[in-house]
């Protein structure tokens, strides 16, 4: 019991420290590395306080997949490679105003935590009973898959709504096709993604079935289906062209649109939105989860790529 | 008896792990650096995935413990490969070990 205090204690410690460590550092190449690290120690942390779903989404998205993003910026801000060139300043170039307005914002936000944390009631069971007493209506087996898309559906709904709102924006933002060369990754790497990256399909298939009744789901699955199109695209297995454009756009929107119309297909009759029929709610579940699944590892994987592959012309695009 | 096993391969992987570490820490430059950790901890990651398929519940677990091993082995030592590659073609000086 010791033992395991002494270990809670220290990766308690080691998160913080680890944070403040990923925002004292000089060198963003650094700083991100760091933030990955801090991401996979925090999801052992969410492991320790017994969240496998929690703990499987922040390595998955929050460390796996942000890592990803932000050392691709890092990159397209260093002009293609992630070493600061020559005697180049090694720190992100600093603004007073953003500084002020990130530090107020995160401030702010902290300060909300903290009141939500205080005004919680305290000592009490929570909605724990509610859930259990439910369940037997959710069609799944497993409380946090049934809190997620039936009993908080409405939630979930806006989380893939933001998924979608990112993207939309990423490619109002960012166009044209990627002139960038094909990284050189080399025979083993080739070798590598022959072997893996077919399992690594399989395994988000097998994270989004397992969801109904153990820890997993759509969010996981679509992080390891987007992980798989982000080694596609490292490797340049995925050229995004122009011709893609209409199949990205209907997988973008396809989570968000079968969500929302299975969740007004159900309601009239006596149902309230979200409200499934119990005998149908498994199949209703698995429906919206593998739609949003698709959904998300496309929306990550083009949020990787991080532009519109059009064809620009002379500031004028031809599409 | 097993579970005395268990133990004792899960110690030993700790092991391998915290000299892979040490070996990260104190090697001079990047490919020592990978030489230590990579075949240190692709020890001590099959001693610890050992440790947990002996103590897995039923068969399938310890099937899925044995896949996860297998395919962390396999994107570790690609990693490895890939790190050293780059650092080869990046050109980082190779540290002249001190006498």
């Amino acid at each position: 019991m010791t033992v395991l205090l002494a270990f809670d204690l220290l990766l308690a410690a080691s998160i913080v420290g680890l944070a403040a460590a990923t925002l004292l550092m000089r060198d963003a190449f650094a700083m991100i590395v760091a933030f990955i690290v801090f991401g996979m120690l925090l999801a052992l942390g969410w492991a320790r306080l017994v969240a496998p779903d929690v703990a499987l989404a922040e390595v998955a998205i929050g460390a796996g997949l942000s890592g990803a993003l932000l050392l691709r910026t890092l990159a397209h801000l260093r002009g293609g490679g992630l070493s600061a060139q020559g005697g180049a300043s090694v720190s992100a170039p600093t603004n007073g105003a953003t500084q002020g307005i990130n530090a107020l914002l995160a401030g702010l936000a902290t300060c909300a935590l903290g009141l939500a944390y205080l005004g919680a009631p305290q000592n009490v069971p929570g909605l724990e009973a509610h859930v259990t007493d439910a369940m037997p209506e959710s069609g799944v087996t497993h409380p946090v898959t049934a809190v997620l898309l039936n009993f908080r559906a409405y939630d979930t709904l806006m989380e893939v709504v933001v998924l979608l709102a990112a993207v939309i924006v990423v490619w109002q933002v960012e166009r044209g096709l990627a002139e960038t060369p094909a990284p050189a990754l080399g025979t083993v790497y080739q070798g590598f993604a022959r072997v893996a990256l077919p399992v690594a399909v399989i395994a988000g298939g097998y994270l989004l079935w397992i969801g109904a009744e153990a820890p997993g789901g759509a969010f996981q699955a679509g992080a390891v289906l987007g992980a798989v199109a982000v080694l596609g695209l490292l490797s340049r297995h995925v050229r995004p062209a122009p011709a893609h454009r209409p199949l990205a756009r209907g997988t973008f929107v396809a989570g968000t649109a079968i969500f929302a119309l299975v969740a007004l297909g159900v309601s009239g009759a006596g149902r309230e939105t979200f409200e499934y029929p119990p005998a149908h709610a498994k199949t209703l579940i698995l429906l919206i989860e593998a739609m949003v699944t698709v959904s998300i590892a496309a929306t990550l994987a083009a949020l990787f790529h991080g532009r519109e592959p059009v064809t620009v012309a002379t500031g004028k695009e031809t599409t | 008896m097993l579970e005395i096993a268990g133990t004792a391969f899960m110690a030993l992987g700790a092991l391998f792990f915290v000299a892979g570490t040490i070996g990260l820490l104190r090697f001079p430059d990047v490919f020592c650096r990978l030489h230590a950790l990579t075949k240190a901890d692709g020890m001590g990651l099959a001693l610890v995935c050992l440790s947990a398929a002996i103590g897995a519940p039923d068969g399938g677990e310890a099937l899925r413990i044995l896949l996860i091993w297998v395919f962390v082995a396999l994107a570790s030592a690609t990693g490895g490969h890939l790190v050293a590659r780059h650092a080869r073609r990046a050109g980082p000086p190779v540290r002249e070990v001190r006498p």
